[in-house]
């Protein structure tokens, strides 16, 4: 089962995102800032890391500079979810090494179409009415 | 809804559009036409109905417009994109280096997104199209999203399903909480209306149609029919592309299908079955001697 650490210092969001990923088939881990996001990845590299961006203690873009400079870091999918939408973050976040960029809100569609984008999901076709 | 209002917004949808509704979409309906019951100022779609059959062209056609819109996203199902850069315009860059022009029909254009995600497509090839003309004609019964798909401003929804981050990137500016696609891109396709049922030899022939996920909505009589009409404004060596839900297998055999590549047909030089108007739907002939 694919692995999918999601780092989100909103309680809330981190339940909807798990609910959704699990659906998905994907084991998940939680943390609330980088700093822990970075920990869990020590111990276990994650496929997938649907990212927060603004967060205490260590947020998205420091954890992602870090990741991707652990052995193994380049590996997984990272996947930014944040309310930060303007184009000078996404393509900071993509300089950075994201692989995707999701805008808040976010719904299922949304998540699915960007994990099948980065290849953690099949593709799945939609069927009309 | 009543069973009456029902069977009457059924027939209604069948002689403007030739959309045929089965007898358990009341949900479709409700979706569609609820909300413009309200912007009409009506309580409920009885009352829509009712102005209906009281002669108000404007409240027919813009039912007609809701319930024949259909949802789109940016490179829906992947796969006929992949077919579209890998196997199409590859064999048309072989096949047309005399005229060095492709002419390309979207044929439910719906938003834009379908033509927008072609055109996106063509310039991610760079060099390879250098000095070649590619026409992309994006049509759709619905004047009300041409004029979105002209605008080519999206939502923030619309422009992350299916659209790879890299794209949007490259290709929209964002305007407040909206995108808007590059005019460089805007340019690269032309709108038109177009009712499928009507006549549209007039937009000349093609190397590429697609034709996705609208013919589903009609019965077999009327997609044979178009079928049939498809075939003639199509290059011999041209390609069809249909949605992911949809077959040409056994309706006609005027195209036919490539067995290793989904969605995607050539016109198989087969004349069609019976006489191919556009404005007379053929009678289900006793189809004798076949």
């Amino acid at each position: 089962m694919k692995k999918c650490l999601v780092v989100d210092d909103s309680s809330v969001v981190r339940k909807i995102a798990r609910r959704i990923l699990e659906e998905m088939d994907f084991e998940i881990i939680e943390a609330e800032n980088g700093a822990q996001a970075l920990e869990a990845c020590k111990v276990a590299m994650p496929d997938a890391v649907l990212l927060d961006w603004n967060m205490p203690v260590m947020d998205g873009y420091e954890f992602l500079g870090h990741l991707r400079l652990l052995p193994g870091g380049e590996t997984p999918r990272v996947v930014f979810c944040t309310t930060e939408n303007g184009m000078d973050h996404i393509s900071r976040a993509l300089y950075a090494g994201a692989n995707e960029y999701i805008m808040k809100p976010f719904d299922k569609d949304i998540v699915s179409a960007k994990f099948q984008e980065v290849g953690l999901v099949a593709l799945s076709e939609q069927i009309p009415i | 809804m009543t069973p009456p209002d029902y069977e009457y917004l059924r027939k209604l949808l069948k002689d403007h559009s030739g959309l045929d509704l089965s007898a358990d979409k009341q949900y479709l309906i409700e979706s569609r036409l609820l909300p413009l019951s309200r912007k009409c100022g009506v309580p409920g779609i009885g009352d829509l109905v009712q102005k209906m059959k009281n002669g108000s062209s404007t409240i027919i056609a813009q039912v007609v417009e809701a319930m024949t819109t259909n949802e789109t996203f940016f490179f829906r199902d992947k796969i006929p994109f992949e077919h579209f850069r890998d196997s199409i315009i590859p064999e048309l860059l072989k096949a047309r280096t005399a005229r060095k022009s492709i002419r390309i029909w979207c044929a439910a254009g719906s938003t834009g997104q379908e033509p927008y995600s072609l055109a996106m497509s063509l310039k991610e090839m760079g060099a390879a199209l250098a000095g070649w003309r590619v026409e992309i004609i994006a049509t759709d019964l619905s004047q009300e999203v041409l004029e979105k798909s002209k605008s080519g401003i999206y939502s923030q929804f619309e422009v992350q399903r299916g659209l790879p981050i890299q794209l949007l990137v490259k290709y929209f500016k964002q305007n407040g909480e909206l995108w808007q696609i590059s005019p460089d891109i805007r340019a690269m396709v032309q709108h038109r209306q177009l009712n499928l049922l009507h006549d549209f030899s007039q937009l000349g022939v093609f190397d590429v149609v697609f034709c996705r996920n609208v013919l589903i909505y009609f019965d077999q009589e009327t997609k044979i029919n178009i079928f049939g009409r498809l075939a003639k404004v199509m290059e011999g060596d041209g390609f069809l592309v249909l949605g992911a839900a949809e077959t040409v297998v056994g309706l006609t055999d005027v195209f036919k299908p490539f067995p290793d590549k989904r969605g995607l047909y050539r016109p198989s030089g087969a004349r069609a079955a019976n006489p191919q108007s556009a404005t007379a739907m053929p009678r289900i002939a006793a189809l004798a001697g076949r």
